[in-house]
């Protein structure tokens, strides 16, 4: 039987953040974020990997939390969904898109969708509806057929053109 | 498009709709979505009590085996493992679930854990309770449970032979329901027709809606005062509370439900009830909160299923012109190996006999079935999604082997846009559509014309292109009284929900509903109507997120399922909304020294419609109302409380348990889609090249939303159709592990996008 076994030291920055924590080998980062810091917006919809509703950006690069132990995360710098929009109430401009174009039903996937869309956005501003999807892929939404998510993050990137 | 007849009374005793149109019917954003896109919603794996312990389920890895025995010991002398529950204890804590079958398989002992012998892969037969989730997993595979295998049953049909394995020795035989509905004349018609078309069995696979969001629960049994507390993603909670409280020796005083944000629910989520009851017994033996999140495979293996359907030996009557005369067709539907909801789905097919057609004699020998695999539950258009795939089924088959035009033969046997409302051959009533108009609809969104000239354009090519097309209606709003059909009984009929719409001290509007929405937007469209009664704004509207049974806003069916918040939750939001106002008109009535037709509300004010000068703002009724009650004649102070219930109630009558008839449902919203695949002969890859919806719901509160969930519907019907299916071996081993498939189908549909289309009513 596996127990929670050796603790590591990590030092983590977590939405301009710096924790420095000792954490179980076994842990995985999505817990850590959820559990261990309480940022409950990192959802679980899978343990495999598939859904992609834990995503998170670490280093600029989009991840699953659930692949990923947070002894690994050592040393990096996380961003997850409540690193988003100002204060309690401020929505970012993809957010505001992700409203305007009812890009959201159950809302249960949306925080991993907006990060993609995020990282997708700084990557290439201008992407095509396939390249929209394309990047999608490691994300499932089961209530909006992904329509209004695309026509969402098409609308973000207009509105990051439109505004210099 | 015609517009519902006086058949359809949406609300009935609450003559109010002249008021709505100023919010209602606009797409105001919704008031979820600020915090479920900060991440700031409340799921329940979100939640935590202090104390609380976590739960791992043992579960059975045979599909059928007798548990010969069970040792926890190991186990419990882990540090920081509280508690176990095993089904044997199970057994003696837990009277079996309330059945809705008649006899003999309303005699199935079914309860939370496996009693003596497990039925399915996956069943749990051992809960643990631990400190942390990975200690209870860790602690549950030193769990020991000797068993003793025994022959399984997975196909639908072979499991009604004698020589099959029996799940349920009470029960005496794998039959769950059998019925025959007999509607018309078949025999007459079959004999008289110019052809009779056969097709000898099709078949609707298992599948399941898979919300992305698993099934969870945080309970605490309060040994003070004996309540024990739901905090959970169930989407029917008082219907979980009719089976629970029984079951465990508790009144519905002393169940406290809520829930706020749900990650989809497709129907899965209501029959969490067995989970939720093993989760209280759990609690009262630790004396501690327990919680409980379903991993992905156990919600893959463990939830519920759609229920999966055979169809054999049906006869089709078919007229020279292409008349369809009706059909005649012997069903076998296989529930898995509990009947939880079940059989209600023997019945509930039943909304939509002839589908959009206007057959006459329909002949349905109904058998449900129990097999060795995970229970179904109600899901996706539950029930009546199998039985309208028949039908179009059988309309194509009749088209191909006779030689008609397919649109041609369904528009001439289509329920025609003249005849509504229209009443089916077991006495449901079509309130309303044009389904020749929608098909031309669909087919000019794929250039039906130029798909054709595709298809003919690719033959040897390697690739094959096939043009789809798929008539349905979704029936909303069920009268529980069907369930008499299936069991004469059974105490249940009607329907209903209830809402309170309270003026507060500051003059604050505040809705609550009994309603547990998973993404449908319930806040902002109760809003809506709310804002278009009162004369107000939907931003000075609060809608209460989620269901909260402690607020007393619920009947017996609350919740959220089947196609009906619009009439059932709206309606009491509605009626609410209503009696509030005339508090409201009749407490400024007397403020201003007016009579109460010269009063009207806007803006947030009382004011008197021929001089806008004179005007009290809701906060000077509330105040009034709330803390200065001695300026109010005493006769008017005692009849207003400005926190008004309304519970709606469609005005149904009880069907017919004999006769098979009666007025099943309240609404039909209809559907034309068409799609164009392409079919590469080499690989068997489906590419969806276009995909044309159209769809009409009468009126609409917010055009978006709905536009939202005929996308996403049209999604898990492409997941369907190509993607989706659960797979057992022969000895009841699932084959399905993951959820990708279905999931990602929509997204592989690139262009159907542009063609979805609401038809405008």
């Amino acid at each position: 039987m596996a127990t929670e076994g050796a603790v590591h030291a990590i030092e983590v920055t977590v939405n301009g953040e710096s924790h420095s924590l000792a954490v179980p080998a076994r842990r995985l980062l999505v817990h850590f974020i959820r559990e261990t810091l309480g940022l409950r917006g990192t959802h679980i919809g899978c343990d495999t990997g598939n859904c992609g509703a834990c995503s998170v950006i670490c280093d600029g690069q989009l991840i699953k939390s659930c692949m990923m132990l947070a002894v690994q995360a050592d040393g990096c710098q996380i961003e997850t969904i409540e690193s988003l929009g100002e204060g309690a109430d401020g929505l970012d401009p993809i957010q505001e898109a992700f409203k305007e174009h009812h890009g959201l039903q159950c809302g249960y996937c949306t925080p991993g969708i907006v990060l993609n869309a995020k990282t997708l956005l700084a990557e290439n501003p201008h992407p095509s509806e396939a390249e929209i999807r394309r990047a999608l892929k490691g994300n499932i939404c089961r209530c909006t057929g992904y329509v209004n998510i695309v026509r969402s993050i098409e609308a973000a990137a207009a509105a990051a053109e439109a505004t210099p | 498009m015609s517009t519902p007849t006086a058949e359809t009374t949406y609300y009935p005793e609450v003559e109010q709709s002249d008021r709505l149109g100023v919010w209602s019917g606009k797409n105001v954003p919704r008031k979820e979505d600020k915090r479920l896109l900060k991440g700031q919603g409340a799921f329940v794996d979100d939640l935590w009590m202090h104390r609380q312990g976590h739960v791992h389920f043992v579960r059975s890895p045979h599909a059928h085996a007798r548990i010969v025995s069970i040792d926890v010991s190991r186990a419990q002398a882990v540090p920081g493992v509280y508690t176990t529950l095993t089904g044997e204890e199970v057994g003696e804590l837990q009277q079996p679930f309330f059945q809705m079958a008649p006899e003999p398989a309303g005699l199935m002992r079914d309860y939370c854990m496996a009693v003596g012998k497990a039925r399915y892969m996956g069943e749990p037969v051992v809960a643990v309770l631990a400190e942390s989730a990975e200690l209870a997993r860790d602690a549950a595979e030193l769990v020991e449970v000797v068993y003793e295998p025994l022959a399984a049953v997975v196909d639908g049909i072979a499991t009604i032979e004698p020589q099959a394995p029996l799940l349920h020795e009470e029960i005496g035989s794998n039959v769950a329901w059998h019925g025959v509905y007999d509607y018309g004349d078949v025999d007459w018609a079959l004999e008289n027709a110019d052809h009779v078309v056969r097709i000898d069995r099709l078949h609707f696979h298992r599948f399941s809606s898979t919300p992305l969001e698993t099934t969870g629960a945080l309970v605490n049994w309060d040994p003070g005062t004996g309540v024990v507390e739901f905090r959970s993603n169930n989407q029917m909670p008082m219907f979980a509370a009719m089976f629970i409280g029984p079951a465990i020796g508790l009144g519905i005083d002393h169940m406290q439900f809520s829930s706020q944000d749900i990650g989809g629910g497709f129907g899965i989520k209501i029959t969490s009830y067995t989970y939720l009851t093993a989760l209280a017994l759990l609690s009262r033996k630790a004396g501690r909160p327990v919680k409980w999140s379903e991993s992905r495979w156990e919600h893959l293996a463990a939830s519920a299923h759609g229920n999966e359907r055979t169809f054999l030996d049906i006869e089709v009557p078919v007229m020279s012109d292409g008349t369809i005369l009706g059909f005649k067709v012997r069903a076998f539907d296989d529930a898995g190996a509990y009947l939880r909801y079940e059989p209600l789905g023997a019945v509930i097919w039943s909304q939509v006999v002839p589908g959009n057609y206007r057959f006459k004699h329909v002949r349905v020998d109904y058998t449900e079935t129990l097999t060795n695999k995970c229970p179904v539950g109600p899901n996706r258009g539950y029930s009546r999604l199998q039985h309208l795939w028949l039908i179009e089924r059988i309309v194509d088959v009749v088209a191909k082997e006779l030689g008609f035009d397919r649109v041609a033969l369904r528009k001439l046997n289509y329920v025609q846009p003249e005849e509504f409302p229209y009443e089916t051959p077991n006495g449901c009533i079509y309130d309303s559509g044009d389904y020749p108009a929608m098909l031309d609809a669909a087919l000019e969104l794929i250039d039906y014309e130029g798909a054709r000239a595709r298809q003919l354009a690719s033959a040897g090519s390697g690739k094959r292109i096939g043009i789809g097309i798929g008539s349905t209606l979704d029936s909303g709003t069920n009268n529980f009284g069907q369930s008499r059909i299936i069991n004469a009984a059974l105490p249940f009929s009607g329907n209903g929900e209830a809402a309170v719409v309270r003026l507060d001290l500051y003059g604050e509007v505040t809705v609550t509903i009994g309603t547990s929405p998973q993404g449908q937007g319930h806040e902002t469209t109760a809003a809506q109507v709310t804002a278009d009664i009162l004369g107000c704004s939907p931003d000075q509207v609060h809608v209460v997120a989620g269901y909260n049974k402690a607020a007393n806003t619920y009947v017996g069916f609350s919740g959220t399922y089947a196609s009906q918040f619009a009439v059932t939750g709206l309606g009491a939001v509605m009626g609410a909304a209503e009696r509030l106002r005339g508090e409201i008109v009749k407490v400024g009535a007397c403020m201003l020294g007016a009579e109460e037709s010269d009063i009207e509300l806007a803006d947030g004010f009382v004011r008197l419609a021929a001089n806008h000068e004179a005007a009290i703002p809701f906060i000077g009724i509330a105040a009034t109302v709330f803390a200065n009650v001695a300026e109010l004649p005493g006769e008017l102070a005692d009849s207003v409380t400005l926190n008004c219930r309304y519970v709606y109630r469609p005005p149904f009558t009880v069907p017919d348990h004999e006769t098979k008839r009666g007025k099943l449902t309240l609404t039909y919203a209809s559907q034309v889609h068409a799609a164009v695949v392409e079919l590469d002969e080499e690989t068997g890859q489906v590419t969806i090249l276009d995909y044309a919806a159209v769809d009409e719901c009468g009126r609409k509160v917010n055009p978006k939303i709905v536009e939202g969930q005929v996308h996403g519907a049209t999604g898990h019907g492409i997941g369907a159709a190509l993607y989706e299916t659960f797979e057992y071996d022969a000895d009841g081993q699932l084959l399905t592990s993951t959820p990708r498939g279905p999931c990602v189908a929509a997204l592989r549909s690139r262009s159907y996008t542009r063609s979805a289309l609401l038809w405008l009513s």
